[in-house]
């Protein structure tokens, strides 16, 4: 560590999920995601690992989660049109409780929109896109130093929750080249799901203390049966509403369960604010540069920035916003994440959405001039 | 009954939900017997299926079993035959599964060559949704959504799959139990893509709306209608019309998916592989 390096946030992503093991790509071409898939197609041979590139998104998704079911840690990425069709799939891996990580470098949509420029207008998408309750964990990193860490969780996370992970990049963010300087909080370690215990009788979807079930990887020796039905502790399918009530909360409960661990938020300069910018990805980093241009001009001004988006970190905007005079949430969208932000303020104090669907990041000029306006 | 029986299903999952006088019973007996033949680990094997009546069939069957997304068994199935070639990998589809929203995966499996066994219970029909017409109900019969009778053509999925690129490609019926077990048995032992069609019955939402009065009707259908590889060169044209040949279709030597893939690991390993 300390090592300097200029990488790209594409990039980045890359050796975070190399490094927390990841040994298999399955893709389809989209920008502004593909240096993903080209990197991996380039890295993964040297260590023996598999790259794919499949007919469609669909197929990606779907060859991700075979891998996985085997122990092996498998990874796909994409942008907005793929990151639609892979939906069904990611609702199987939520209900079949298969790690798997997606990454989506949101471009500008609907449709094939306007390609590509970026956008922020997948962050509802991220957590409801498939049908269906079901869990699943959104983190959005907003440096290439922080893709790398960040994808490095994703992928731990996935493992250790039995849970679709999707990384929320935008296409600014996936195609910056920086300077970037690893400290040792960046380094990642591997954690790998927890298997049967040997002497126990095992059940692929116990309901353990955790709520975490333990996985048998294809091939173990266990046999199991995995399925996208419903399905009680043995992993066959179940319509009695007693055990499906209580399979359905547990396997959504258990991220809630783990908040502490999962929720990781930012903030810069809050304390003393009076207002308070709430933003994510790159649109974060404009803010940050809000902050320090209108602190050296003795403005109170502050910054949340949510790195885990799903599960909504509630309690930390809520504190961090008790007594504010106003909030700003700025997004490269019509205004998805502010609902989060209101519902969990709950009316105590003003939010203001700021958006720009243009095509165009927002800049610091475009927050600074919302912020003079307002006063 | 029999040991094998016993010895491959998960017995307590039984009685199945499939239909009084449905071929899918018939297949997965022939499915085990062939497992039995080949003599592989219940442990080594893994089996993928799709969502629709045939899709059930994993979860009778003792092995690794992954029932998967309607159409999609295919690429999941590549997923594990690629993160643990190790694995005897068997995928289950139904016509839908496999010729309408799986089309595209089933070409491109083709392609590869990946050495996956894929067998298709073509009952000419989507049983598990109420009898609406697939990609290879033949033109003019009845289905829920073909009230007056079908304008659609019809898939022949044998020619699709070699003309796809497949390395084996073969068909029977499920009034020839015994050839699917040893059609299983060669699509096992292939080293590639293997694709064996079953012709099979649906009594209820094919044979009722379609002037077969029983299961046995079906059967003798099959029967009548099948013409072997051995026979089907002698058998004048006119006389094929509305008949299809059963056996191995075509079986050729070509590279394998994973091996490929594995000697260009070692190759960039070594250093040796080509950049551009
Ligand atoms: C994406 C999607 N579309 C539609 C369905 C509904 N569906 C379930 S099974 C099926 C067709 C079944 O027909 P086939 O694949 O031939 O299998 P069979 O039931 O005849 O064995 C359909 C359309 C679904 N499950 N998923």
């Amino acid at each position: 560590m300390g090592e300097v390096k200029l990488l790209q946030g594409n990039e980045a992503c890359v050796f975070g999920a190399l490094a927390a093991g990841v040994r298999f790509f399955a893709g389809y071409p989209i920008t502004p995601s593909t240096e993903i898939a080209n990197i991996f197609a380039r890295e993964l041979p040297k260590i023996g690992g598999k790259f794919m590139q499949m007919e469609d998104e669909i197929a990606s998704i779907g060859a991700v989660i075979g891998a996985s079911c085997t122990g092996m840690k498998a990874i796909t990425a994409t942008s907005g049109p793929g990151f639609s069709l892979m939906q069904e799939n990611i609702g199987f891996a939520a209900e079949a409780e298969i790690p798997c990580v997606i990454i989506n470098v949101m471009r500008f949509g609907p449709s094939t929109g306007l390609p590509t420029h970026p956008s922020q207008a997948d962050f509802m998408q991220s957590r409801w896109g498939t049908h269906g309750d079901h869990p699943v964990i959104v983190i959005a990193p907003y440096t290439a130093r922080e893709a790398y860490r960040e994808t490095g969780r994703a992928v731990n996370f996935s493992e250790k929750y039995r849970v679709p992970v999707i990384i929320l990049m935008d296409e600014i963010l996936g195609h910056l080249r920086e300077r970037v300087e690893f400290k040792e909080e960046d380094i990642v370690k591997e954690v790998n799901r927890k298997g049967p215990e040997a002497g126990v009788p095992f059940f692929p979807y116990e309901h353990t203390d955790d709520w975490i079930p333990p996985f048998a990887n294809f091939g173990s020796g266990y046999r199991c049966h995995i399925t996208g039905l419903i399905h009680d502790r043995t992993g066959f399918p179940t319509n009695n509403p007693e055990i499906v009530d209580q399979v359905m909360r547990r396997m959504n409960g258990k991220i809630d369960k783990h908040i502490d661990e999962i929720c990781r938020i930012s903030t810069v300069d809050v304390e003393d604010a009076e207002i308070v910018i709430v933003a994510f990805g790159s649109v974060a980093r404009s803010a940050a540069e809000v902050v320090r241009i209108m602190r050296s001009m003795g403005k109170k001004i502050g910054l949340i920035r949510p790195v885990t988006l799903w599960p909504f970190p509630d309690r930390e905007i809520k504190k961090a916003a008790e007594g504010k005079k106003a909030i700003i949430v700025p997004e490269m969208n019509l205004g998805q994440m502010v609902r989060e932000v209101i519902r969990t303020i709950e009316g105590e104090t003003p939010v203001h959405p700021l958006n720009r669907i243009d095509g165009e990041l927002i800049t610091p000029r475009d927050i600074i001039d919302f912020i003079e306006e307002m006063e | 009954m029999g040991a094998i029986h016993e010895k491959y299903l998960r017995m307590d999952k039984l009685p199945h939900i499939w239909c009084p006088g449905c071929g899918n019973g018939i297949i997965m007996s022939s499915f085990i017997r062939a497992i039995e033949k080949l003599g592989y680990e219940k442990d080594e094997v893994a089996a993928v299926s799709g969502i629709g009546c045939s899709g059930r069939i994993t979860g009778y069957m003792d092995f690794n079993t992954l029932h998967t997304t309607h159409g999609r068994a295919l690429v999941f199935a590549t997923g594990i035959k690629m993160a643990n070639p190790g694995l005897k990998v068997f995928v289950f589809m139904g016509d839908g599964d496999a010729a309408a929203i799986g089309g595209n995966h089933l070409i491109h499996s083709c392609r590869r060559n990946i050495d996956i066994t894929a067998i298709i219970f073509n009952n000419h029909i989507y049983g598990m949704t109420g009898g609406q017409f697939s990609p290879t109900t033949f033109r003019n019969k009845y289905a829920t959504t073909a009230p007056y009778g079908t304008t659609d053509p019809d898939f022949d999925l044998v020619n699709l799959c070699i003309g796809a690129g497949a390395s084996y490609v073969a068909r029977s019926t499920s009034y020839h139990a015994k050839m699917l077990t040893d059609l299983f048995v060669a699509g096992a032992l292939h080293k590639g893509f293997a694709v064996i069609e079953v012709i099979t019955h649906c009594p209820v939402n094919f044979g009722r709306r379609n002037e077969f009065d029983t299961p046995a009707d079906m059967l003798r259908w099959q029967k009548d209608h099948a013409v072997r590889t051995a026979k089907a060169d002698m058998v004048p044209m006119e006389e094929m019309e509305g008949k299809f040949v059963i056996g191995e279709l075509i079986k050729k030597e070509k590279p394998e998916y994973v091996e490929e893939y594995d000697r260009l690991i070692e190759t960039v390993r070594k250093g040796d592989a080509h950049r551009e």
